[in-house]
């Protein structure tokens, strides 16, 4: 026994020294901002962003939470989530407590008029001044309190050609019977709606419950079609050839093609969402000072650099965007043309019964079980009666038996 | 000496009602509250709409509990005729994979039923297929009998140990032939096992949100999406997700009186 | 006894070969040199190399240890004393006791965890400040871990010879010290099993801790974030090693028991 533990024993450390990792350490701008304030205080800071959404230092590049937490001291717990939605729910219930949090523009407005944001203080983050002025003073923060812009993009189809033989150019394309099986859409509310109201001619800020009933009702004849709802489990199914199209977002669209060059991206005729993903301070933080310090490392003009050749999404930072490869800063996918731009939307915070209502006619969407029901009542029918029959049977048989 | 003894239950008590029977007063308490904290009936009313998720919940974990009955059933038995040794490591291979995360092992199904999967390019090499099995109701039920199996297979196997072989040579001896041996002697010896192997399978099965989502696409939601999509999701929305877990407990307990009904007058009947 | 025949055997064949498979196959790749899940392209070592490279995964599976052996201790001692408390109970306060202890059992585990997590945020809501977190996960997984001890614990205790208790007593013991020289070295493998249930229950949850973590990743939380993004083998990996190590404790488990089986055995002829 004891020789099966130090073996297992001298494997493990074996393993741990092939594990220390050749680092290329970041250089920052210096502009006399203090990094080590927090060396040695023993600092944890709760970091919640998107899933895929940075630099982590796999394919060579830079690992920016490792990065950071030698520069400052400061340790970063990094997890994720897929969707705008969720992110809320944890945060809105109280269920965690994190201190960086990178919501998209309505999601921003939305948690600001609930008080779940933090005012920032623009002192510690003097990085914001790399930030193109487009991208701030939008209407989910008119008054540039709250968040510091991390992506931008817009919402595509991306379809693999080996699949679809055709020019595809509008949303039509995921409700076409051709593809049945072969769909995938996306797995939240508001983007979903977005697709479905842009179908329907409608805008993607619904101003009526009708609006919405209408989008859901199209959403649901959608569903004999959708193989699968996803969000980040797009990326193996359409590199590896699981479904034909999809929509998702532009700066993923970028990585997916990467991968498989048979895939290709279009941004439908009739108008798509234009996003800004920013990072925000949740109000329960109590590290409040080291999270500035977080958004302001990552618009570091390297820092921001890397992420943005991993991750794909265009960067709001300006510096950044000018040591861009071509390839990159040309790509009609990364920085669409000023038309495509035009016919864009951005998503307005939604009034709460709105918001309510798309909560609730998502989750029905969801259930929703085309012509399924007629079926499946009866069949449970049974069973159920079959059940209750043969207890009841067996109960008879026992009895008689007891009676002799 | 008695009364002090009891007072080492204390802090489990004191637990119990803290964290077991107020948590599920909480359940109760958002059921029938509103955003507002009102009384309301809505909550449970408002369930009605999503009937067919709670249907197709009850019926694919029943399809799989069958499954998993059918196939365990047999083997159960053919191990506890094996000799004891070879028992004790059959048995073993049956927890082995039970003691693995059940994520990675329903992982494991999502890559090799992927259109572009094993499954698929290894039927491809016979000019068969390939099939859509992956993000289907098929595929969900497969994962559900793939996970809880085990637990199928271990309470039928503990007792169909204690059958005494003689009994089966006995009934063979005065003249059962298969169908009689098993209908007679060796379903109503191993009820007990049956119905606990019955809901073990059946209430993991019918309350999963993992299976159904990493199997079933997202679109084949089960009562566990849907509760998970009120509390962690995108409906945000507690006292619903309150209502629908309140009645997912009132049908798994439905479940187990009906099963604790088959089983319990076993015992008054007294086969043996 | 009589011989298989061929059908059984091969009917035991197949089912095993069902619960086999999968895992075998993932083996296999996490050895694939490409990221390909259905072409074997060649042998490497790098998706281990990966993995322990990955600070979340080796993070994820510290706190995972450190909250299942706590929570198991905690679970085991509580666990223990409501058993012999309640073993000196009135049948009828028994009952109702040993009934609600079972719904943490019987009752779906996303009802625990949910419920759990209404009252963790009421809780929250009334005192404030940080509430999630270790904590929430801690008394969670005690939670889920108590009954097992308890259901474990009980029955022995009714075995046991309260006769024992008795002469002890007296002979002179005061009730602490024959609690400690007769009544736990008696119930003592109960205990242990229960806390070896405990154990591998408490580092296995996912569901229950999903809803209590807070911002914390136990491991099986890391592994399902790594099974929503884009898949990487390492999770083959690790779940190749995760195999082997299971395979490896109850190997040596197995053998430690028929060594001390033969030993008796022995002693015995």
């Amino acid at each position: 026994m004891k020789k099966v533990v130090s073996c297992l024993l001298s494997v493990f450390l074996l393993a741990l020294t092939i594990a220390a990792p050749a680092q290329a350490a970041v250089t920052v701008a210096d502009n006399g901002y203090d990094w080590e304030r927090f060396k040695g205080q023993d600092i944890t800071l709760n970091v919640y962003n998107w899933g895929l959404y940075i630099s982590d230092g796999s394919d060579g590049g830079m690992d920016i939470n490792k990065e950071f937490e030698e520069l400052t001291g400061i340790k970063v717990n990094y997890t994720t989530y897929d969707t705008n939605e969720s992110m809320y729910a944890k945060i809105k219930s109280g269920g965690a407590d994190y201190d960086v949090i990178v919501p998209s523009d309505y999601m921003i407005g939305k948690m600001a008029s609930e008080g779940l944001l933090a005012k920032l203080d623009f002192d510690n983050i003097p990085n914001m001044a790399l930030i193109g002025d487009q991208y701030k003073s939008r209407d989910y923060d008119p008054n540039n309190e709250y968040c510091v812009p991390y992506t931008w993009g817009v919402v595509g189809l991306i379809y693999n050609t080996t699949m679809v033989d055709e020019e595809i150019d509008s949303w039509d394309a995921l409700w076409d019977e051709k593809y049945a099986g072969n769909i995938l859409m996306f797995n939240n509310s508001r983007d979903a709606f977005a697709i479905a109201s842009k179908k329907l001619g409608l805008s993607m800020n619904p101003t009526s419950v009708e609006e919405i009933e209408q989008a859901a009702e199209e959403l649901k004849k959608q569903k004999p079609v959708v193989q699968a709802y996803v969000m980040d489990e797009i990326f193996d199914k359409m590199e590896g050839g699981e479904a034909a199209i999809a929509p998702y977002y532009a700066g993923d669209a970028i990585v997916m093609i990467e991968e498989n060059p048979d895939l290709a991206f279009v941004i439908p005729k009739e108008g798509t969402n234009y996003f800004v993903d920013a990072m925000c301070v949740p109000a329960t933080s109590t590290q409040k000072e080291a999270a500035e310090m977080y958004i302001n490392f990552m618009c570091e003009t390297e820092v921001a650099l890397a992420n943005c050749e991993f991750i794909g999404y265009s960067t709001p930072q300006v510096e950044a965007e000018q040591l861009l490869p071509d390839e990159l800063k040309n790509s009609p996918i990364m920085y669409p043309s000023a038309e495509v731009l035009a016919n864009t939307e951005t998503f307005n915070v939604l009034p709460d019964d709105l918001s309510a209502a798309m909560d609730e006619a998502w989750s029905e969407v969801k259930s929703y079980d085309e012509g399924g029901n007629a079926l499946l009542v009866p069949i449970l029918l049974v069973i159920a009666v079959a059940v209750i029959v043969i207890v009841l049977w067996r109960k008879s048989v026992k009895k008689k038996r007891n009676d002799y | 000496m008695k009364l002090k003894s009891k007072i080492c239950a204390a802090p489990y008590l004191v637990w119990m009602v803290a964290f077991i029977v107020a948590p599920l007063l909480m359940v109760i308490y958002f059921a029938f509250t509103d955003k507002a904290g009102h009384f309301t009936l809505e909550n449970l009313s408002g369930l009605s709409q999503y009937s067919s998720v709670f249907i197709r919940s009850i019926l694919l974990a029943a399809i799989a509990t069958v499954i998993c009955l059918f196939l365990a059933y047999p083997l159960s038995f053919m191990l506890s005729r094996l000799r004891v040794n070879k028992q004790r490591i059959m048995l073993m291979l049956v927890m082995l994979p039970m003691w693995m995360n059940f994520l990675l092992r329903t992982y494991a199904w999502m890559t090799l039923l992927e259109r572009n999967g094993l499954i698929n390019s290894f039927l491809g090499l016979f000019g068969i297929g390939p099939f859509n099995m992956i993000n289907t109701q098929g595929a969900v039920v497969l994962g559900m009998v793939y996970n809880y199996l085990p637990y199928m297979i271990l309470p039928l196997y503990t007792i169909m140990v204690k059958i005494d072989n003689s009994l089966i040579e006995a009934a063979e001896d005065l003249g059962a032939n298969l169908f009689h041996k098993v209908t007679k002697v060796l379903i109503p010896l191993s009820m007990p096992g049956i119905t606990t192997g019955i809901t073990m399978v059946f209430v993991p099965s019918v309350s999963t949100f993992i299976i159904s989502r990493m199997l079933g696409g997202g679109s084949n939601m089960m009562i566990g999406d849907l509760i998970e999509l009120q509390f962690l999701g995108n409906s945000y929305n507690y006292n619903l997700g309150s209502a629908m877990s309140l009645v997912l407990m009132v049908v798994v307990l439905l479940c187990m009186s009906v099963t604790n009904m088959m089983d319990g007058e076993n015992k008054e009947g007294g086969v043996i | 006894m009589k011989k298989m025949s061929f059908l059984s055997k091969a009917y035991m064949v197949l089912i095993f070969s069902f619960m086999y498979v999968p895992i075998a196959v993932m083996a296999v790749f996490s050895f694939n040199e490409s990221k390909s899940r259905s072409n074997f392209t060649g042998f490497t070592f790098d998706w281990y190399i990966n993995l322990f490279r990955n600070d979340m995964i080796l993070s994820a599976l510290g706190l995972s240890l450190v909250i299942a052996l706590v929570a198991s201790v905690i679970a085991t001692i509580l666990g223990t004393m409501a058993s012999i408390g309640i073993h000196s109970m009135h049948r009828a306060s028994r009952t109702v006791i040993m009934n609600i202890s079972y719904l943490p059992v019987i009752n779906p585990e996303i009802i625990t965890g949910v419920s759990m997590m209404l009252l963790f945020v009421v809780v929250k809501n009334w005192m404030g400040g940080k509430v999630f977190g270790m904590p929430t996960l801690l008394i969670a997984h005690i939670t889920f871990c108590v009954p097992y001890v308890i259901f474990n614990v009980s029955p022995k205790l009714r075995q046991m010879d309260v006769r024992m208790w008795e002469a002890a007593l007296d002979l002179g013991c005061t009730p602490v010290q024959a609690f400690f020289k007769v009544v736990l070295p008696e119930i003592m493998p109960a205990v242990f099993s229960g806390f070896l249930i405990c154990l591998t229950y408490s580092i296995d949850d996912f569901i229950i801790s999903y809803f209590t973590s807070g911002t914390l990743q136990t491991l099986p939380i890391a592994i399902y974030s790594m099974t929503r993004k884009k898949v990487s083998p390492e999770i083959n990996a690790l779940s190749t090693i995760m195999f082997v190590v299971i395979l490896s404790i109850i190997l040596f488990v197995n053998a430690q028991d028929s060594r001390r089986q033969k030993k008796s055995s022995a002693r015995r002829s």
